[in-house]
């Protein structure tokens, strides 16, 4: 792939510095966001309330990152009246912060819980699950962040088709967590709020997915239109009866 | 943009020569401080000939006043030759914070870094650009440590060093990013909390049924000849479990310990496997298997022999064990083409035996995960064999994939880049 394959040099340089400008904040954005998912489920492996404390507390920054990306965003489309791939551009950055600012909110969602189990007891083979599930939707964003910045078809249409195993995962910790609750009815309590947090960390998958979507569409100026492998049982509830 | 940089290089061949005069004394610099150590020695001097030739060049342009952008256009060639040239991850970057120069070894940091774009689309690390935007506020060195989850634990200090690219620069306008890899000593720590975390759960049961069965030998079963005869059987199987777990356990922790960095020595799958195979004859002859490999001449990829290997022996022996039920197990080498279109070293390792069901595969290479307790229990199994294989991948930067349908049997295929000229990102 020959670099810059979709930048182009504008007359006015400032808005080429303008379009930069957006990129980088929302690729910074990413990384605040990629750290709060890392943060919280570390709190909850470690135990770390305080830890959880520090992603609760950083969570409005997220927001702020993104009312400025959408400021900013419109700003240029006032100024520069943006057409093509560069319009693309700025719809595909808003679109891409109003995802990673849902993701930040799962990240806080799960701290949130990190404070309320904090006073429980819970074996850790349980939590392993739930771990597994959230390195790897870390890996899926890290890759489609990526993608956005280096413009990668590729490696978005890769995310985009790796949401499954995402899925599959969670409904298979959903049943051992069902199994746990059966056993004992004292489980209960701390597997449910293990069962959100794994919903939590199945939603920003989705969302990892929503922004390959938009990568591809900044590069192709087209949706995808392949059938999305599905691998998510767990909204039918006779699936999780069965045995 | 690229390009256009380069056009403007090619007509300073004066300036580059220069350069290499300036890299040559950094590079023998280099040569002589290896042995006092210091990493930061290195770009230490790379910044001080970089600031002493700057000067110079100032001085010679100093009647065309040039704007500061354009002197950031001079300065880059000398920058890219003397960062080229440095062993460790170097980044030079702007006050846009846009990449002026990087190395390969930054590039292996962060495949996803260009040249002429921002730093912060491919190293997204909050506390990174925090530091570099302090390093260009307060015109001070400043330091910080972070890590990265995915796709392996890492941990890494970095040093951002402002540096003014011409003498009456008020301000800095570049910084100079250098990183030092903290992996393994961090890892060391982890490991040891991980492996007392692992083995102290896993370990105590086979040891309080030791324990157990040697109170009741003490005790009532003294005289019994026929009971000490079954006691000391389970007892001998049960010390063998814990021998086993702590090879797998031990095996693990020095996978993990070099996880982050990958193999370069190419190996050939065909010959390792066919090795394995051999060794496991007797298991295969036991539970009544036919083994089957069919394989191309030669798979080669880059690999450590060792870890190859185990990676196989845990495959078929898992394979034996849990589907000797089908009587037959098929090994296919092949080298075949990924989603991607690009070539990928691939071996699949198939049995007839029950299979999987569906909620178990995504979950199967998780630390201590069993289908079935009791079953993997009965086969000697440590419940780390798969963690083993997905540690030894993630190393290869390869995968794992595991197809199966209830009754119809399982099929495990490890994905590996092949080896060929390896291709820098």
């Amino acid at each position: 792939m020959t670099e810059f394959s979709t930048r182009t040099d504008h007359t006015a340089r400032a808005f080429d510095s303008d379009l930069d400008e957006i990129s980088r904040k929302v690729a910074e954005m990413g990384g605040l966001t990629e750290k709060q998912i890392s943060d919280a489920v570390q709190g909850l492996l470690e135990r770390d309330t305080e830890l959880a404390e520090r992603v609760i507390a950083t969570d409005p920054v997220i927001d702020a990152m993104q009312r400025d990306i959408e400021e900013k965003s419109i700003l240029t489309i006032a100024r520069r009246q943006p057409m093509a791939v560069d319009l693309r551009e700025i719809v595909g950055a808003m679109r891409v912060c109003n995802d990673l600012e849902r993701i930040g909110d799962h990240a806080k969602h799960i701290a949130k819980r990190v404070v309320a189990l904090s006073s429980d007891l819970y074996p850790q083979t349980l939590i392993r699950g739930v771990e597994h599930m959230a390195d790897l939707v870390l890996a899926q964003l890290k890759q489609v962040l990526d993608a956005y910045g280096g413009r990668d078809l590729q490696a978005a249409l890769d995310v985009w088709k790796g949401d499954e195993e995402v899925d599959a995962l969670c409904t298979s910790v959903f049943r051992e967590l069902f199994t746990y609750m059966m056993e004992d009815p004292r489980n209960i309590t701390f597997c449910m709020h293990l069962m959100f947090c794994a919903k939590d960390i199945e939603r920003m998958g989705d969302h990892a997915t929503n922004i390959a979507e938009t990568v591809y569409f900044m590069i192709e100026g087209r949706p995808i239109t392949d059938q999305r492998p599905k691998g998510d049982t767990t909204n039918f509830p006779s699936a999780l009866m069965q045995k | 943009m690229n390009e256009d940089r380069a056009a403007l290089g090619r007509r300073r061949e004066r300036g580059a020569q220069l350069v290499v005069a300036t890299a040559a004394l950094v590079f023998a610099i280099l040569v002589i401080s290896g042995a006092l150590t210091l990493g930061y020695a290195i770009p230490g001097f790379a910044v001080v000939a970089l600031v002493c030739f700057l000067a110079l060049r100032a001085d010679e342009n100093g009647k065309r006043a040039a704007p500061p952008h354009s002197v950031a256009e001079q300065a880059n060639d000398p920058l890219r030759t003397i960062v080229s040239g440095l062993p460790d991850p170097v980044i030079a970057v702007d006050r846009d914070s846009r990449v002026l120069a990087l190395n390969e070894a930054a590039r292996a940091l962060a495949p996803a870094l260009r040249q002429g774009e921002p730093v912060s689309l491919a190293m997204r690390m909050p506390e990174l650009i925090e530091t570099v935007g302090r390093a260009f506020a307060h015109g001070e060195t400043e330091r910080v440590e972070y890590s990265e989850r995915v796709p392996v634990d890492r941990w890494f200090e970095a040093v951002a060093m402002p540096v003014k690219r011409s003498v009456d620069a008020a301000m800095p306008d570049m910084v100079l990013l250098t990183f030092r890899d903290l992996t393994p000593l961090r890892r060391v720590e982890e490991m040891r909390a991980d492996f007392v975390a692992n083995a102290s759960h896993e370990l105590r049961t086979p040891l309080a049924a030791l324990s157990g069965f040697i109170e009741t030998l003490q005790g009532s079963a003294r005289d019994d000849a026929k009971a000490r005869e079954r006691f000391l059987a389970i007892m001998q199987e049960q010390a063998r479990r814990m021998a086993r777990l702590i090879d797998d356990l031990l095996s693990l922790s020095r996978i993990e310990l070099n996880a982050h960095r990958r193999p370069d020595v190419p190996v050939d799958l065909v010959p390792i496997v066919r090795q394995v195979v051999d060794s496991l004859q007797t298991l295969a002859r036991d539970r009544g298997v036919t083994v089957n490999v069919e394989a191309v001449g030669v798979l080669t990829v880059f690999g450590d022999r060792d870890e190859m290997v185990r990676l196989f022996e845990n495959l078929v022996e898992n394979a034996l064990k849990y589907g000797a039920a089908g009587k037959r197990l098929d090994i296919k080498l092949a080298l075949e083409t990924a989603s991607d279109g690009e070539p990928e070293a691939m071996a699949s390792v198939r049995d007839y035996g029950p299979g999987i069901a569906p909620e178990h595969l995504p979950r199967l290479t998780e630390r201590f995960y069993r289908v079935d307790v009791r079953e993997s229990r009965a086969q000697g199994g440590t419940g780390l064999g798969l963690a083993l294989v997905k540690h030894i991948l993630n190393r290869h930067r390869g995968r794992l994939s595991i197809e199966s349908t209830l009754g119809a049997g399982a099929t495990f295929t490890v994905h590996l880049p092949p080896a060929g000229p390896r291709v820098s990102q």
